[in-house]
């Protein structure tokens, strides 16, 4: 790029820069003109510093995308799923996870545990055995791939394992920050109301399966499922969705079947790689 | 959503970006936000004027250029430009649409002394 006019789109080019190249600029500008003198100091002078205009092209969450794709590197290594759990405080996730592992039996796993404050849902992972740490994220409303990659080391991450990333409840942020899993999850409970979707339409365009949890209390709320699910596809007509109840056990055969599924995919391809 | 720490994002790379071509202070910066972004251009700008302070680029003009929002329409399959989040296809008027632009927070450019 040159810097006193700012066109072309090559590399920056420092201060030291002495126009050895006597800028022809022969090329074709797109507005026809050409406009040597126009910088601060009217004209260019070898070798002298004058106002420049540096292209940086580069995206805002840069560096947490270079921790989450270290991650997933790691995790690919592994042939590990990471399901990066989203959902609003209280649409059940703990609950609904504790349940999972139980079902999950002797598969292995790991948790990785996000809340603004206090140890409460590792403690709760850990008391049905499975590994889990917790990222308490202080005044943070998500995790980021910073956050996930150094509890990773706090954990063992077994070959063909499940890891699963609990973030802060919020259904703002945390779409935005990508951790280096393989899909996010969203937890969504028929207390909340149909509208949620559409008031908070990012976390479920990011996500790729939504879990309806409660279903058992769908007749006391006077909700309807099927609008649940209209609005959920409404934001993300490729959503995938499955209505549980983790208190009751409904509809989670289906939810293992699908972890089940995703875990061998995954682990295919690290073995064919 | 989260301003405070995106700003802080874009404090790093102007301190990456003053090593490495060595400028003392920025005049203007342009970022550039997707319609559906989730960011809300006041409170950047408000983070912006607090975390750039002792930095080069304390007092730097912010510029913001919108980038509109796209997506791909599940009824008519077109790539259609959107207004809003929840609009309509404006070719079908179909409901199923995916995003497929306009998330976008970039650092564009910056001018520099």
């Amino acid at each position: 790029m040159c810097n006193v006019c700012g066109c072309g789109t090559g590399t920056v080019e420092g201060q030291d820069h002495d126009h050895a190249h006597h800028h022809h600029h022969d090329h074709d500008h797109a507005h026809g003109d050409l406009h040597f003198g126009h910088g601060p100091a009217g004209v260019e002078v070898a070798g002298m510093s004058q106002e420049r205009l540096i292209e940086i092209e580069t995206d805002i969450l840069s560096k947490n995308d270079r921790y989450a794709a270290a991650n997933r590197a790691r995790l690919a290594a592994l042939g590990a799923f990471a399901i990066n759990l989203v959902s609003s405080p209280g649409s059940g996730k703990t609950t609904l996870l504790c349940r999972t592992i139980e079902a999950l039996g002797a598969q292995p796993l790991a948790v990785i545990e996000g809340d603004q404050q206090t140890a409460n849902d590792a403690d709760r992972i850990r008391a049905t055995g499975a590994q889990a740490v917790q990222v308490n994220t202080g005044k943070g409303c998500h995790l980021d791939g910073h956050m996930v990659g150094h509890a990773m080391e706090h954990l063992e991450i077994a070959p063909a394992s499940l890891l699963f990333i609990e973030n802060v409840g919020n259904l703002v942020c945390p779409a935005a920050f990508d951790l280096g899993e393989d899909c996010k999850v969203a937890i969504l409970s028929v207390t909340e109301g149909e509208d949620k979707p559409l008031k908070y339409p990012d976390m479920f365009t990011a996500s790729r399966l939504a879990l309806l949890n409660k279903v058992d209390l769908a007749p006391y709320c006077d909700v309807d499922l099927d609008l649940y699910e209209a609005n959920l596809r409404r934001v993300n007509p490729g959503l995938e969705v499955i209505r549980v109840s983790a208190r009751t056990g409904e509809g989670m055969q289906s939810w293992l079947n699908w972890l089940e599924g995703a875990l061998l995919r995954k682990s295919a391809r690290t073995a064919a790689e | 959503m989260h301003e405070m720490s995106l700003v802080e994002g874009i404090r790093r790379v102007i301190e990456d970006q003053a090593r490495a071509h060595e400028f003392t202070r920025v005049k203007v910066l342009r970022v550039e936000i997707g319609r559906f972004a989730c960011v809300e251009k006041p409170a950047l700008e408000f983070a912006f004027d607090v975390v750039m302070r002792g930095s080069v680029a304390e007092g730097a003009t912010l510029e913001m250029i919108d980038l509109a929002g796209r997506a791909m329409c599940y009824d008519c399959v077109a790539e259609v430009e959107i207004a809003e989040r929840l609009s309509p296809c404006p070719d079908c008027g179909g409901g199923r649409l995916m995003p497929v632009a306009g998330d976008e927070m970039r650092i564009k450019d910056m001018e520099v002394i």
